[in-house]
């Protein structure tokens, strides 16, 4: 039984910056994939809005393949693979780019909802008074279809930020591996679950509440 | 001067307008009335570019609207329009709606595009709603806005279609009020309306469209009281 002592040891307050280092790379993959998933996906968006035959026979079976295949395997499979193409990238780089398609996928059916929320009348209006078509894009319809959106993308955002435990199967440290070397070494999986828990839920609650304000603000 | 001359628009197989011609002098105002879908609103796309056509021109003063190189970007900003949804800006204030289009389409500097929409808005009465947003406006006041908005352009035309259609029976009048007073300050104007007090009040001319082709033509008082064609006499006694 003394053996058993010197293997495990108990949760401890440095246990809590580790899970805090932790929780920093959650939010940077997060971060990062979200940011660059959104821009590429306004963009996938916005050509599945103006190339319609295009977009339904090249792009949207693409993207299906990403909204649809679990991300888990898509993590999986692109690490592995991507060496064969000559890529080398680590767990963090594999994890971002995975992720980054997976919301960009995700993002460009949302903003082509919104691109079409705008409707046409509106933009009839607005190159009627001699717009050019991207001064009515960038001035009329980005603004007034982003908060048309904006709570889907939210709720995309958000779900990225806890698919992104899924790069832990990768050997990424972000909050899950980072529990689970935890719980490996305490043994007490019960605590530490509930210490992540509480974690992601500080790092995306601060999001909804801010996203929460923003609607209302617009709604006024 | 805007001049129409042998004007034919298909929207597929079906031919909406069936030879046009037409002019309109500057200072005019013209006022198109015929039933729905004689082609009255398809005109007004057509004059400003909105909608491309088969055959025919369209000439503002001596520019192609349908050439390939004419700039309708630049065009356009002859060319003030309002329609019948009055399409505010939602997320701008009055102000910003009105200022917008003459500060990134014009390139005037915020301050500068900020007065023209403040005096535009005084102009058309809202002078008191300036950073307000559209959803607190009433439809009159949005078709208002809508004015103001065209009108900050400075352009040499103003093309209405329909603007009083999708109101309220007790906002009908500030709008035909606004439009009046454009009207007596000179502005050139073509007026698809189903407004046929106003069309008799306020134009010099009233245009009766029927199927796609200008059944009659003449001033107010010759439509209403002696109309010369059966088609047209057969549509005033209905709207009458």
């Amino acid at each position: 039984m003394e053996q058993s002592v010197t293997v495990f040891s108990s949760f401890s307050v440095q246990d809590l910056s580790f899970l805090g280092e932790a929780a920093l790379r959650t939010l940077w993959i997060s971060f990062l994939s979200i940011t660059i998933g959104s821009f590429l996906g306004g963009f996938f968006g916005w050509a599945l809005y103006e190339m319609k035959i295009w977009g339904a026979i090249f792009l949207n079976p693409l993207l299906d393949v990403f909204r649809s295949v679990p991300l888990i395997v898509q993590l999986v499979l692109f690490y592995n693979f991507a060496p064969i193409v000559g890529l080398s990238l680590d767990a963090f780089e594999s994890g971002l780019v995975v992720l980054t398609l997976y919301t960009s996928a995700l993002v460009a059916n949302v903003a082509r909802g919104g691109i079409e929320a705008v409707g046409k009348p509106m933009r009839i209006a607005s190159r009627s008074l001699g717009m050019s078509y991207l001064q009515d894009m960038r001035y009329v319809v980005f603004p007034i279809g982003a908060r048309a959106i904006f709570p889907s993308w939210v709720g995309v955002a958000l779900g990225v930020m806890k698919d992104s435990a899924l790069v832990s199967v990768l050997g990424y440290v972000e909050l899950v591996k980072a529990s689970q070397v935890l719980i490996t070494r305490t043994q007490e999986p019960l605590l530490i679950i509930l210490v992540v828990g509480a974690f992601y839920f500080a790092l995306s609650y601060p999001v909804s509440r801010y996203s929460a304000k923003l609607e209302k603000r617009w709604s006024q | 001067m805007i001049r129409i001359d042998g004007l034919h628009k298909y929207f597929g197989d079906l031919h909406v307008l069936r030879g046009i011609d037409l002019e309109v002098q500057k200072g005019e105002v013209l006022s198109v009335i015929g039933a729905s879908g004689s082609g009255k609103s398809t005109l007004l796309y057509c004059i400003n570019g909105i909608e491309p056509v088969q055959q025919g021109s369209v000439l503002v003063d001596g520019i192609d609207v349908h050439a390939k190189t004419t700039d309708l970007n630049r065009l356009r900003q002859r060319l003030g329009m309002v329609f019948q949804q009055w399409n505010s800006f939602p997320h701008l204030t009055a102000i910003q709606n009105v200022a917008l289009a003459p500060q990134i389409v014009k390139k005037m500097s915020k301050s500068e595009a900020m007065e023209v929409a403040a005096k535009q808005l005084e102009h058309v009465g809202l002078g008191d709603k300036l950073n307000v947003f559209p959803n607190a406006l009433s439809g009159g006041q949005q078709q208002r806005l809508a004015i103001a908005r065209a009108l900050a352009m400075d352009p040499q035309y103003m093309l209405f279609d329909e603007a009083t259609s999708a109101l309220d029976p007790e906002l009908v009048g500030e709008v035909l009020d606004t439009m009046r007073v454009l009207a007596e300050e000179g502005m050139t104007m073509i007026c698809v309306t189903h407004e046929m007090g106003f069309a008799r009040d306020v134009s010099d001319r009233v245009a009766y469209f029927h199927e796609g082709i200008v059944e009659e033509i003449g001033s107010p008082e010759q439509i209403f009281s002696d109309p010369k064609s059966e088609q047209t006499k057969k549509f005033l006694a209905k709207v009458r």
